[in-house]
């Protein structure tokens, strides 16, 4: 997981790295423009809806657990619990508080779930590794539990079930499957933007040195405490603010279960196939979660059309994920962001 | 008063099947240090493969042998597919292998035998007989009575044979214990196979109990639980800290439930096991190996 570049030293190889942070900001508004120009222009109502969306928003989650589980080292099952309780919260404080705008309550979600992940973080001081498996889990079937039985959390719903709510920003009507786009995009730009700031920052390197050498972190006088929960707070709150996005901009209504232990296993396999510890290996994780059950799909009704029914391709993507992580924990533990990197790199230098 | 006893015994048994479930867990734990989440998809893989092979006409001790070959070459395949190229890493990586592994194991088994929930029948009867006073299911007698064989026969496999021996001092030094020539890798393929062995006989006693079904991969969420309780590296442990578990979260289902609502079952083993970690991390009968700060 360590992420010490040993290439890196030599003289040549540094030549390419400079030149590759000179071109980076280049890349990165170019990106942004084909984003934000020209995706809409040639993006359909079904790639919005059906890809892009749970994409952007998958991402995000991703980054969330990136945050705690790749840089601070602390592994987490629980990331579902966390977005349920994003999106439960910003549920409730758009319902009732009048006049709440909806950005500002996605902050709030995303507050609560900070506040939540402080509270299971706690034992994080006291245990680690897969024993921090028990405390995660722990909030993941609580949360679930709370939001099914406290009937006020969903507004007496009796199954739980929470709507989205008309999404205005600032007087525009972001309901289409464009808008929703728009919106996801615009939440998932800035929360990126500040998480690579905050993991090149001396929080993130706090982070990786308990991650590395927690010890070694104690005696250079970081507070290991202290760091352990803001990581664990951020990550909720990326992970809050994901699922009220994935609430509201993707599924429109949603209930506890839609937020389930699979779920968090899912955010997990992102991280570990798109890169531990990489901003960018959220992105890609997540693109591979969201592609490969649509690809599979649409091999089995091209080539082996009504030889292989649904049951059976819902196990063979089970095998193939499975396999993926294996393959990427033994083969390349830095994920698909290395490969990516790797790839560039041959290209460029 | 009766009724107490009642609710007692009955998350007693349940206990024992939890414990059941840790014990695979334990096993691989102690000869590689390897936190195996797949042991639930194990107990899935195993009972489904029985009861296909039964389902087809042949006779279950025909059919046991070939399972019990079956759960050999898998615990083959892993060592050699797996574990092999994940020596000397971070056990949070080996942990997440697992968790992949698991995903492929649930995968291939509904895939060879179906998602629907198989019938099984063991031959023994589910009557209650009296047992000092209270109704003690016959079946749940006999389970309790398997379990306790199978505790007896690991720890004396580990405690009193050479190959006990052998897996205790690959967990203790893996260094070492090449040094002195153990073969690491029969000894990981060996005990992953005893490990799915006892996935198997906690299969078959749950699938007889409850159907085999996808369902059955989910007991190992109640089994963390008790290892955390009972400790990782104890086989004793994990009888203890099934029974804890199974008697705790019944009696706060049937106290405590009706309070808040029900269904705390799920989450109260958890709380429990939380407060062992916070005030002592190694659980009940483990040894202190736990890092801390």
């Amino acid at each position: 997981m360590s992420c010490v570049d040993v290439e890196g030293l030599s003289p040549g190889s540094l030549r390419i790295h400079r030149l590759a942070a000179l071109a980076s900001p280049l890349r990165w508004w170019a990106l942004l423009a084909v984003a934000f120009g020209v995706v809409p222009l040639l993006g359909t109502d079904y790639w919005f809806s059906a890809i892009l969306v749970p994409f952007l928003v998958l991402s995000l989650a991703g980054l969330g657990l990136n945050l705690l589980t790749g840089y601070a080292g602390q592994l987490s099952v629980g990331s579902s619990a966390f977005m349920a309780v994003g999106a439960f919260a910003s549920y409730n404080f758009l319902l009732r508080v009048p006049g709440m705008p909806l950005l500002v309550s996605l902050v709030l979600g995303g507050l609560s779930a900070a506040l939540l992940g402080v509270l299971f973080g706690l034992p994080s001081l006291r245990i680690k590794g897969f024993y921090l498996v028990v405390s995660t889990l722990a909030a993941q079937f609580f949360v679930q539990w709370a939001l099914t039985r406290i009937s006020w959390l969903s507004n007496d719903n009796s199954s739980g079930v929470i709507s989205a709510p008309r999404l205005f920003v600032m007087g525009i009507d972001l309901s289409s499957p464009a808008g929703r786009y728009f919106l996801s995009l615009g939440v998932v730009v800035i929360l990126t933007v500040l998480a690579r700031n905050l993991v090149n920052s001396a929080t993130g390197r706090s982070w990786m040195a308990v991650r590395d050498m927690d010890t070694a972190a104690a005696v250079m006088g970081i507070r290991i405490l202290r760091s352990k929960l803001l990581a664990f707070a951020i990550s909720s709150f990326y992970c809050g603010v994901a699922g009220a996005l994935w609430a509201f901009a993707y599924l429109g209504t949603v209930e506890p279960h839609g937020f389930d232990l699979d779920r968090s296993f899912q955010i997990l396999f992102i991280i570990i196939i798109g890169g531990l510890g990489s901003v960018a290996g959220s992105f890609f994780g997540a693109a591979f979660i969201v592609l490969l059950p649509i690809l599979l799909d649409n091999v089995a009704t091209t080539f082996f059309a009504g030889v292989v029914d649904p049951g059976h391709l819902q196990n063979a993507q089970k095998i193939l994920f499975g396999s993926s992580i294996i393959l990427f924990l033994v083969k390349e533990p830095e994920g698909l962001a290395r490969l990516f990197r790797d790839f560039r790199q041959r290209v460029v230098g | 008063m009766s009724f107490l006893m009642e609710v007692m015994i009955g998350g007693l048994l349940a206990g024992v099947m939890y414990s059941m479930v840790a014990i695979g867990f334990v096993l691989i734990y102690k000869a590689s240090g390897v936190f195996n989440f797949a042991q639930g998809s194990m107990v899935l893989f195993a009972a489904l493969t029985y009861v296909g092979i039964v389902e087809r006409n042949v006779r279950p001790a025909l059919a046991l042998v070939i399972t019990l070959t079956v759960m050999l070459a898998l615990a083959v395949v892993i060592e050699r597919g797996i574990l092999r190229h994940l020596v000397n890493r971070p056990a949070t990586t080996l942990f997440m292998a697992t968790l992949g592994l698991s995903f492929i194991i649930e995968g291939l088994a509904q895939m060879l035998w179906g998602a629907q929930v198989h019938g099984l029948d063991l031959g023994i009867d589910d009557k209650p007989i009296d047992f000092l006073g209270v109704g003690v299911s016959q079946f749940d007698l006999f389970a309790s009575g398997t379990a306790a064989v199978l505790v007896l026969t690991l720890s004396l496999l580990f405690n009193r044979t050479r190959i006990g021996l052998s897996l205790r001092a690959v967990a203790d030094d893996p260094l070492a214990a090449i040094a002195v020539g153990l073969d690491m890798k029969t000894l990981g393929s060996a005990v992953w196979a005893v490990a799915g062995f006892v996935g198997l006989v906690a299969g078959l006693l749950w699938g007889a109990r409850v159907g085999v079904q996808f369902s059955l991969s989910l007991v190992v969420l109640k089994a963390l639980p008790v290892l955390i309780i009972g400790g990782f590296s104890s086989i004793a442990g994990t009888v203890v800290g099934g029974l804890l578990v199974g008697s705790s979260e019944k009696l706060a289902e049937v106290y405590l439930g009706p309070y808040v609502g029900g269904g705390i079952e799920n989450w109260f083993p958890y709380v429990l096991a939380l407060l062992f970690l916070l005030v002592r991390p190694t659980g009940l009968f483990g040894e202190a190996t736990i890092e801390r700060l």
